[in-house]
């Protein structure tokens, strides 16, 4: 039954059917460019490093919930207000009424998991599109966040919450560093250099893993299982590619749907919890455009904006250009307004080649 | 053909509100046999799958399964009783590999203490050789389904549904947006689905693809049946006046030669 008019594929065409064949094209383009660009100005020491990676880090914690949901076949507008909203509830829960930090984290977790439980329940019972759906709820929860706020503390932002934190059992979890004596002894042998002057002279620039970067690691490395290995990941695959067909042999699309909506505001208060743990403060105007910005990374990994195709690996590697060329651009002293414009002309050249590959798997014309 | 049927509905009836869209239709399919159902554009052929596949539920009328009276409440339901139905477009979806496709929902998997993962290297085998064994050379099991040709997609829809124990197969259209060489392609995946001993539904408005496969034929016009033939007791030509209510094709002939 094979067809003999169907045309050899050569290498190359197979190989941009990997989703995240533009990634690692683009991330090593942006590697190749700011080290020729930028190599003198520490971006590449220990210091530099850590620098761009705890932004990148940052994107993808929010760019691997963004994109297991865009695979599902959803978007979530509403990640950034929820990042606002999850570390208000910490402060005031932890500070404002002076309950225990892990508490007020475990109230922030279940509280915004359950608000993504509820964008997704409507999302599946109404049949709406979830850009809706989710940009109603990026405005309820934006002007929650300020209102409790306001009704709690007469501000917006609330600060003490490192003193709040100091000796509890859950906040290192998200606050601290690891790996601190492995940077003592890369210091000892001279690999990476220490303060010279201050307080901490003799102590190493970088003085541990910051739980930021630990956080984003397994988060992709989990998302990633789930993703590629798992029943339940081909169920996230059949459910964003034909939530019809996916129901017709037997996959339950809408469960699938609401528990991706839950993972989104889980990534999302695991960023709000780590964001304010190193601030030592909320405000309720935290995680402005986040929302944008990890579906943006996602899209850059090569997933579809209709659902159904693309990686974790590939949203990771998009969180990563995000992160070294805003930093980038800051090491080299480019205008950091010319960061939106990278981002815009990005997304679109992203966009173009993802509809092009989605042809070529599909044989639409 | 001495067994029981595998199903068989008796004088079906279903209402929508003031609408009746079967008005007594009676059916059966028995293992190792092609029945096709055949009629034009709303005769009630879409109305009666569902109910045979369990998505509605008759108004009137019983339905029985090896000879048990049986309710199907769910497609489900029908489908852990091993009926099985293969919609037209809603088959495959085109941006998943075959593999991923043919196991989609009910995915085999190893355990590692609490985690379970695919197994993929059993799923790759078996579809590789399901595929085979249907005359489908893939390229490999992680092709997308959307570079197979309509026929071919149509193919690893009804392996799969073979695979996971279908006893009838309900074929929506299988063949009515093909080509000539894919439409025979299906049409002897058909044939080989039936010597394994399985009951084939065949829906189809084409006399033609229904006499090259069928051993039963059954006309549906508005909401009703016109009786079941037997291959060999009736032609193309008595079963497409069938298909237009009775009426000669000739007058079809004389609308087209006023136009």
């Amino acid at each position: 039954m094979h067809d003999e008019r169907l045309k050899p594929m050569s290498p190359l065409r197979k190989a941009m059917l990997r989703p995240e064949l533009g990634a690692i094209c683009g991330t090593f383009l942006v590697f190749v460019f700011f080290f020729l660009v930028a190599r003198d100005t520490g971006m590449f020491s220990a210091e530099g490093v850590m620098n761009w990676g705890i932004v990148a880090a940052q994107f993808a914690i929010i760019a691997v919930g963004a994109g297991l949901l865009m695979i599902a076949g959803e978007f979530d507008l509403s990640v950034g207000s929820m990042i606002g909203f999850s570390g208000m509830v910490i402060a005031i829960v932890g500070v404002a009424w002076g309950y225990p930090i892990w508490l007020a984290i475990l109230a922030a977790f279940a509280l915004a998991m359950l608000i993504g439980a509820i964008n997704g329940w409507i999302v599946v019972k109404t049949g709406l599109p979830s850009f809706i759906v989710t940009l109603a709820s990026l405005f309820i929860l934006r002007g929650l966040t300020i209102f409790l706020s306001i009704s709690a503390t007469r501000q917006t932002i609330v600060g003490g919450v490192r003193d709040a934190a100091e000796g509890d059992w859950l906040a290192p979890l998200f606050g601290g560093k690891v790996f601190g004596g492995l940077f003592v002894w890369l210091a000892d042998i001279g690999v990476i250099s220490t303060y010279t002057r201050g307080t901490r002279a003799g102590e190493p620039v970088v003085d541990g893993i910051p739980m930021m970067m630990v956080w984003a690691i397994g988060l992709i490395v989990f998302a990633h299982v789930l993703l590629t290995k798992t029943p339940f990941g081909n169920w996230i695959y059949a459910s964003g590619g034909d939530a019809q067909a996916a129901r017709y042999t037997g996959v339950p699309v809408k469960r699938v749907k609401v528990s991706m909506f839950v993972f989104t505001a889980f990534c999302a208060t695991v960023f709000a919890t780590c964001q304010v743990m190193e601030f030592g403060s909320a405000a309720a105007d935290r995680g402005l455009l986040k929302e944008f910005e990890a579906i943006i990374c996602v899209v850059i990994g090569g997933a579809l904006l209709t659902g159904g195709y693309g990686t974790v690996i590939g949203a990771a590697l998009g969180a990563l250009i995000f992160g070294v060329v805003q930093q980038g651009l800051f090491f080299t002293g480019v205008e950091s307004s010319l960061f939106r414009v990278f981002l815009g002309v990005i997304l679109l050249l992203a966009v173009i080649m993802n509809t092009y590959t989605r042809r070529l798997i599909t044989g639409e014309r | 053909m001495t067994t029981t049927p595998i199903i068989e509905l008796r004088d079906i009836e279903k209402h929508f509100g003031p609408v009746i869209a079967l008005n007594g239709v009676s059916f059966s399919v028995f293992p190792g046999e092609v029945h096709c159902l055949l009629g034009d554009n709303g005769a009630g052929k879409s109305t009666f799958i569902k109910t045979m596949s369990g998505v509605h539920q008759p108004t009137r009328g019983e339905i029985l399964v090896e000879g048990r009276p049986t309710v199907l409440e769910s497609p489900r339901e029908a489908m852990r009783l091993g009926i099985a139905t293969v919609y037209q477009d809603l088959a495959m979806i085109p941006l998943m590999s075959v593999t991923r496709n043919f196991w989609m929902g009910r995915e085999p998997v190893k355990r590692f203490g609490p985690i379970k993962l695919i197994d993929f290297a059993h799923a790759n085998r078996v579809t590789l050789e399901e595929m085979r064994k249907m005359g489908i050379q893939l390229r490999g099991p992680d092709q997308a389904v959307g570079t197979l040709s309509g026929g071919e997609r149509q193919t690893v829809a009804i392996a799969r549904a073979v695979h996971f124990g279908a006893k009838v197969l309900i074929l929506d259209e299988p063949t009515s947006a093909l080509g000539v060489r894919q439409t025979a392609n299906v049409l002897a995946t058909i044939a080989r689905v039936r010597k394994q001993g399985i009951g084939v539904v065949f829906i189809t408005h084409n006399v033609r693809h229904a006499l090259a496969v069928g051993d039963r034929f059954t006309v549906l016009n508005r909401g009703q049946t016109l009786g079941t033939a037997n291959k060999g007791e009736i032609d193309y030509e008595a079963l497409q006046d069938m298909m237009a209510g009775g009426q000669e094709l000739a007058s079809l002939e004389e609308a087209v030669a006023e136009a």
